[in-house]
């Protein structure tokens, strides 16, 4: 679907799929439909579990409720494993994150044409439906856990033990300290980008190939879009884990003093 | 693509998420599952308890049974004993009673075959008298021999 002044090619049809509604200018712009959508969906999870957990017996809980706290429950057993220090908001950081990025990346599975097509009739030119497959909103969240991982640090090892950490690892000796501190500090700094990167990259490619896909002439469409689809039910759910559980390992190796 | 504000954007809402999360949303369910958990636990203690009060009551009632089936056996003895006693002392009180009886008849027997002979004596004597009297009569006075026949009845 071309928005208008743009021709009807393959490649065009790419490129429109791809952009995003946005305003503003420079790197004040805003991509509307990024935000909408993934706030959309965290404050969906956030109402029903919200919900849910008002809810909540003690007794024979329902299936919606059961559902739930099978979800809490795993997101629990993760971190009690990986977590051995006590920190009262890794466990609900951890389930946010992951039924936030699982309900961001599910959004992939809606043909790609259904909701941008449906806006685009009511005047909006651009939609991208899957806020994980924009770079911004990936590094907004491993951004958020670098933060989290630097002020832990530092508040369980202070600055000093945070400075040590730095700099007299891998060698410790002070001649080496450059060394160390180069190196430690790209192992820092890459765990938010291979964070952010990871998922963007594993979402926006699954999304690419949708999108070719959906060039294809549509009855025959399905011989590759089902098979897709459905693996990449698995995707989805391994991507939302593993940004869950590298969240959980990082601030985990954060709390650890030595 | 491009690095810009939604970038902010994302990272405000995740941190507000978070902090919902976190207040709202995980105490109550957690609660929820670990009183369930507290509640299962008390269950299945409660319930190997139970079972553990059920042996007990069963050996209980088995040695009850048991004592009940002593007792009982015990007074169906003590019963026949009794009885038997009972018997003896009927048997003896009447074989005691049957003598006493057979004496009583055997004294009045006595008594009445005395009676009877006395009388009989005072028949045979007023009889003999008569025939003496009859033979007498013929040769002697009644009056004059009267006191040979007093003689004679006091000598019977």
């Amino acid at each position: 679907m071309a928005a208008q002044g743009e021709a009807l090619t393959a490649s065009g049809y790419i490129q429109h799929h791809l952009t995003n509604l946005a305003v503003g200018e420079g790197f004040w712009t805003w991509h509307i439909d990024s935000l909408l959508f993934s706030v959309g969906l965290g404050a969906l999870f956030l109402w029903v579990f919200y919900k849910v957990g008002q809810k909540a017996t003690v007794g024979v809980p329902g299936k919606l409720q059961c559902f739930i706290e099978m979800l809490v429950e795993f997101v629990d057993g993760v971190v009690k494993e990986s977590f051995h220090g006590r920190n009262p908001v890794i466990a609900p950081l951890g389930l946010t994150i992951f039924v936030w990025v699982f309900l961001m990346n599910t959004m992939d599975l809606i043909p790609v044409d259904f909701i941008p097509h449906a806006a685009a009739q009511m005047g909006v030119p651009y939609l991208k439906i899957v806020p994980t497959t924009d770079l911004n909103i990936t590094l907004g969240l491993s951004l958020s856990v670098f933060f989290l991982i630097v002020y832990y640090s530092i508040k369980v090892k202070g600055i000093k033990g945070f400075t040590k950490e730095l700099t007299l690892q891998p060698f410790n000796h002070w001649a080496l300290i450059p060394i160390n501190f180069v190196l430690e500090s790209v192992t820092l700094i890459a765990k938010p980008i291979s964070l952010a990167l990871r998922l963007f990259g594993n979402l926006y490619a699954g999304e690419l190939i949708f999108i070719l896909i959906a060039l294809l002439p549509w009855w025959s469409q399905f011989v590759l879009s089902v098979p897709w689809a459905i693996f990449h039910i698995l995707v989805i759910v391994l991507q939302a884990f593993i940004f869950m559980m590298l969240t959980i390992v990082y601030l985990s190796m954060a709390h650890e003093d030595h | 693509m491009s690095i810009n504000a939604t970038l902010l954007g994302q990272a405000i809402s995740f941190a507000l998420f978070v902090w919902f999360c976190m207040k709202f949303v995980w105490p109550p369910l957690m609660n929820a599952i670990e009183e369930r958990q507290k509640k299962i636990a008390d269950g299945l203690a409660d319930a190997s308890r139970a079972e553990k009060d059920l042996v007990l009551a069963q050996a209980k009632a088995g040695e009850q049974l048991k004592e009940a089936k002593a007792q009982a056996a015990d007074i169906i003895d003590a019963a026949s004993k009794r009885r038997n006693q009972i018997i003896d002392e009927a048997k003896n009180e009447a074989e005691a009673e049957r003598a006493k009886i057979i004496a009583q008849g055997q004294a009045e027997i006595e008594a009445e075959r005395h009676r009877v002979k006395e009388e009989l004596r005072k028949q045979l004597a007023v009889l003999a008298i008569a025939g003496a009297e009859k033979i007498i009569e013929r040769s002697v006075d009644a009056k004059a021999s009267a006191d040979i026949i007093d003689k004679l009845v006091a000598e019977l």
